[in-house]
């Protein structure tokens, strides 16, 4: 048996800062995960992007123009409250996707899946993508497919994954190394040992020696304004995306500029100005 | 029998009971989700043992260390090589897309000769005999000068043998394209002398002035500098940005300062007529100061006073002395030169004027500098043997400084200039401004070579065409360049055999030689490329084979650099953009599309944004103030003097108003459905002008007008 009984929370914050807005996390994702490709890729919403880098602009007309770019995996959802129900989860009727209590990582089984599509509609992300048709690749482009992820058929729903087989084989390592840990780096993303920025950062938001909690200091307690939200962070540079939700991403953004954090949220008029300096529950500081 | 009201029920809960406690219920419904869960044509990859290899990765001049991880011995996945020292872990889409390359329909597959206008294949040694028949007739006519080359670059062992080749042949007529690295040895040879090129130590520099280089859009070697980038912004360093459009470096820097397009170089004259007028330069390296320290900054306080410059370039006077001042009091400044990618067409003026601000600052050689350092010279090449025929031909004057203007005499002459064109590793009939009329120029030529793995444009303009491997088939000394401040010497390796028919270029060229015999044979006296590699490379082929790189020079080269000023005492013109209409298209480096040889991967044209191509339709970026009535998203005609196209509007508050701006490296016309046929190619909108001096296309832009489609 495996002995790896900890209970991690795997999550990503990514500097959009020193994001470059290059597509190699994309990229990096496709090959790593086996996502196919077409003729035309310009039609976004049916184009298979587990990693999507959004373009972000400040709307201000020339020269004050700014512009940003964001990646949006899928965004692993704690639900409401982080107790494991996730939007897409919670709707799903064939448990084709579920929310691993020992990971914090929501799952995607594509045999299960019969294409109903609940799930694409309950994510507020738009992080799941519908396989309208079989994967084709052109003649002996096949043999670069990698084992460890199962391509994937015509009328199901695939979604990033945090590179789960990576997972697996980091806790097979740990079991033939006889050890309970797993290491910080020998677990990571496609997409963050990708990045030649060093944009993201990715780790066990439960493990305090690994960077990502030291970036986020997540809150361990429901936001005093929001119950719903939990695992807020404390750093002032940090958010996630429509976190007034109470969705729990464990995907956090951070940037210097505070045009961009506003953009990660859909406030109305004199919304922003209430929230912006509240960082989680203070008195636990 | 007759059917009565209980038999009938009996029946009926009989029939109910047989299906119930029945299998096949059961049996059909576990059927036919296992059928439905049958999906024979989705591949099912086979597992083995996880290996890794080592190489270095060649699709752009960035030289980044890969591995890439294997299962079963199929390579699956391309990433950084952690302890590579120029990319330290990292990689870009292009590279880690490279499996794609390996496996791309456009793949060369087999030797092909035209027969006419249709491609049949044959085998290496018809194709070899074919070559060398011609090579030798030429010879034999004490003809060999109408032989011409073009090959990417001059660096490394590969186009170091196609040198080789053409000398020992008895051709001068070996040119390139243009590069980065090509305008950086062209300003560090017009400013300190032959043999010197530039490095740029961007990964200490604190205070970064570009000139509109995409320091995070491929300029140099790309993931260096994303990695000098992200470090910078830890290090609290600067970088302004010059530049027309917001592009991603603008948006990361700390100021982006808007500039007409083409106005660069004067932005640079008067930037240095502020640092000599307020005494900002450094009094001990300007004693290193040749040809007219005087008269240059005489000329510059005349001809490009601040207000006159402010006029021309957009910025206010007041921007422009803040900055130079800022630049010139920073301890480590850095100017660098090299619009987008940096290896587009320019002018030597405006690289020249970019690096004499560092000149002026004297951050030259030292840590956080511009590097003036002597061309890489590892390679230890034997004189070719030459015979009496070769002597003559090599001793004739050069054809021409570059491929542009190699293609631009082609074209312009009516009598046959060149015999017989070796291409390689390059796609001019793409890649130039103007590709039709490369296309008309190669028409010309009778007899194109071309060593490509690929059937890109150019390939289907050529005669015939040696296939070669790629870089994951082979073995390839890779030297840093392109503005790299060290010099890393890579070897790519095969990490699979060879899935095509192909070879090595090496081999091949060995291969020829000696089927043309002679000095030529002796000459290429090895008997394979391995061979030639190992013994062209004595110091550092241990480090290269165990390693997988060799360390060559790091750090700020040492001694005193002298600068001569007579180039830009002269005042040499400033390029305009050709043509008479209001607007200016100038093209966009964006970094998800691969701009040279080879083209994009599929995986690369999927990351494209949808306000760059949508199906085929190509956008232009313009600022909606420009816009005149027109609607976003809306169709217009772009014309030129080079051309027109069909287009489609993306408004972008991010660009300067009067200017186009098209991304680079789309609307290819060669047979791959998931690359090709997508949008435009800008460069068919913009006719190359030689820079006279440099020999070098210098034409950035071109004036554009649009209507409503």
């Amino acid at each position: 048996m495996i002995q790896d009984k900890k209970a991690h929370k795997f999550g990503m914050v990514i500097d959009l800062d020193k994001c470059t807005g290059c597509g190699s996390c994309t990229v990096s994702c496709m090959a790593e995960n086996n996502i196919p490709f077409k003729e035309d890729e310009s039609d976004k919403k049916d184009s298979l992007t587990w990693m999507r880098v959004y373009k972000l602009t400040n709307g201000k007309p020339f020269p004050e123009t700014q512009t940003a770019y964001l990646p949006r995996p899928c965004q692993h959802c704690g639900g409401k409250g982080d107790h494991g129900h996730s939007p897409c989860v919670s709707v799903c009727p064939a448990t084709a996707t579920d929310y691993g209590y020992d990971t914090g990582i929501v799952s995607q089984i594509y045999t299960r899946c019969f294409g109903c599509r609940y799930c694409m509609a309950a994510c507020p992300y738009h992080a799941r993508y519908f396989n309208w048709w079989d994967p084709v690749w052109p003649e002996g482009m096949e043999k670069y497919l990698s084992p460890n992820v199962s391509p994937r058929m015509r009328g199901v729903v695939e979604k990033c994954s945090f590179c789960y087989h990576r997972y697996q084989l980091a806790r097979e390592q740990a079991y033939f190394d006889e050890t309970d840990e797993i290491p910080e780096d020998a677990y990571q993303t496609a997409c963050t040992t990708a990045c030649p920025a060093g944009a993201i950062i990715f780790g066990d938001l439960n493990n305090p020696s690994h960077k990502i909690h030291q970036i986020v200091k997540p809150d361990p307690h429901p936001d005093p304004l929001n119950h719903d939200v939990v695992g807020k962070s404390r750093n002032p540079k940090v958010f996630r995306l429509l976190e007034r939700l109470g969705t729990n991403p464990k995907v956090y953004y951070m940037s210097e500029r505070e045009w961009v954090r506003k953009l990660g949220d859909s406030y109305l008029e004199g919304e922003w100005d209430k929230v912006k300096n509240h960082h989680g529950a203070a008195s636990h500081d | 029998m007759k059917v009565d009201r209980r038999s009938f029920l009996g029946l009926g809960l009989g029939a109910v009971a047989g299906i119930a406690i029945s299998p096949v219920g059961a049996k059909l419904t576990d059927d036919s989700s296992i059928w439905t869960q049958n999906w024979p044509w989705t591949p099912v990859p086979p597992d083995g043992k996880i290996t890794y290899g080592q190489s270095v990765c060649t699709l752009c001049p960035g030289t980044c260390g890969i591995s890439v991880r294997k299962i079963g011995g199929r390579p699956v996945k391309i990433e950084g090589q952690d302890t590579y020292p120029v990319n330290n872990g990292g990689a870009c889409l292009h590279g880690i897309a490279g499996l794609q390359y390996l496996y791309d329909p456009c793949r060369v597959k087999t030797p092909l000769k035209k027969n006419n206008g249709r491609f049949e294949p044959i085998s290496w040694e018809e194709a070899i005999t074919l070559v060398a028949g011609r090579l030798g007739k030429l010879r034999k006519n004490q003809n060999p000068e109408a032989l011409a080359c073009i090959t990417d670059t001059n660096l490394g062992s590969v186009p170091g043998l196609f040198s080789h080749f053409m000398a020992a042949f008895g051709s001068p007529n070996h040119v390139f394209m243009q590069t980065l690295e090509s305008w950086l040895t062209q300003t560090a040879q017009t400013l300190h002398g032959p043999g010197h090129t530039l490095g740029f130590d961007l990964e200490n520099a604190d205070f970064i002035l570009s000139f509109g280089a995409g320091i995070i859009e491929g300029w140099g070697s790309p993931v260096a500098c994303f990695k000098a980038n992200s470090g910078r912004r830890q290090r609290g360093g600067k970088l302004y940005q010059i530049e027309p459009r917001l592009s991603s470096t603008a948006a990361g820097a700390d100021k982006w300062i808007p500039i007409h397009p083409g106005t660069e170089a004067d932005l640079a004259m008067a930037m240095c007529g502020i640092l000599l007028q307020e005494n900002l330069f450094d009094p001990e390296f300007a004693a290193g100061f040749r040809g007219g320290l005087n008269r240059f900054n005489a000329m510059v306080q005349q001809k490009y006073p601040v207000e006159q410059v402010a006029a021309i370039t957009g910025i206010s006077a007041a921007d422009i002395k803040k900055t130079a001042i800022a630049f010139a009091k920073a301890k480590m400044p850095v100017a660098v030169p090299g619009k987008g990618r940096g290896d587009g067409a320019q002018s030597l003026k405006e690289f020249a004027a970019i690096h004499t601000l560092n000149c002026l600052t004297g951050n030259i050689n030292k840590k956080g500098g511009t590097f003036v350092k002597p061309v890489p010279e590892y390679l230890a090449f034997p004189d070719p043997v030459q015979d009496a025929v070769a002597r003559d031909g090599a001793a004739k004057e050069k054809l021409a400084g570059s491929a542009p203007e190699l293609v631009t005499k082609i074209h312009q002459s009516d009598a046959p200039v060149v015999d017989t064109l070796f291409v390689y590793n390059a796609n001019p009939c793409y890649t130039l401004n103007d590709p039709i009329q490369t296309s008309a120029a190669f028409e010309k030529i009778p007899f194109v070579v071309n060593f490509t793995a690929f059937m890109d444009e150019t390939a289907m303009a050529s005669d015939v065409i040696l296939p070669i491997s790629t870089f994951l088939e082979r073995f390839e000394d890779v030297p840093s360049k392109a503005g790299f401040a060290g010099l890393v010497v890579g070897l790519a390796r095969p990490v699979v055999d060879p899935v095509f028919d192909t070879r090595s270029p090496g081999d091949v060229l060995i291969h020829l030689a000696k089927t043309l015999g002679g000095t030529m044979g002796e000459s290429f006296d090895w008997p394979d490329y391995k061979t030639c590699l190992k013994s062209l490379v004595p110091g550092i082929w241990n480090d290269l084979y165990k390693k997988g790189y060799a360390v060559v020079s790091q750090g700020p080269p040492a001694g005193r650099m002298e600068t001569n000023f007579a180039f830009l005492a002269e005042n040499p013109p400033t390029i305009q953009p050709q043509g008479d209409a209001d607007l200016i298209l100038v093209p966009i480096d964006n970094m998800r599309v691969a701009s040279t040889a080879p083209a994009s991967s599929p995986f690369a044209i999927k990351t494209v944004s949808d306000r760059v191509i949508k199906n085929t339709d190509m956008f232009v970026e313009i600022n909606p103030k420009t816009a005149n009535g027109l609607k976003d998203g809306g169709f217009v005609t772009l014309t030129t003097p080079a051309g027109s196209a069909k287009v489609r509007l993306n408004f972008n508050e991010g660009i300067m108003p009067g200017v186009i701006g098209m991304v680079k490296g789309l609307g290819h016309r060669f047979d791959n459905r998931y690359v090709a046929g997508k949008g435009v190619n800008v460069h068919e909108l913009i006719s190359p002008v030689i820079e006279p001096g440099s020999g070098l296309d210098a034409a950035f832009g071109v004036k554009a007008s649009i209507s409503k489609a």
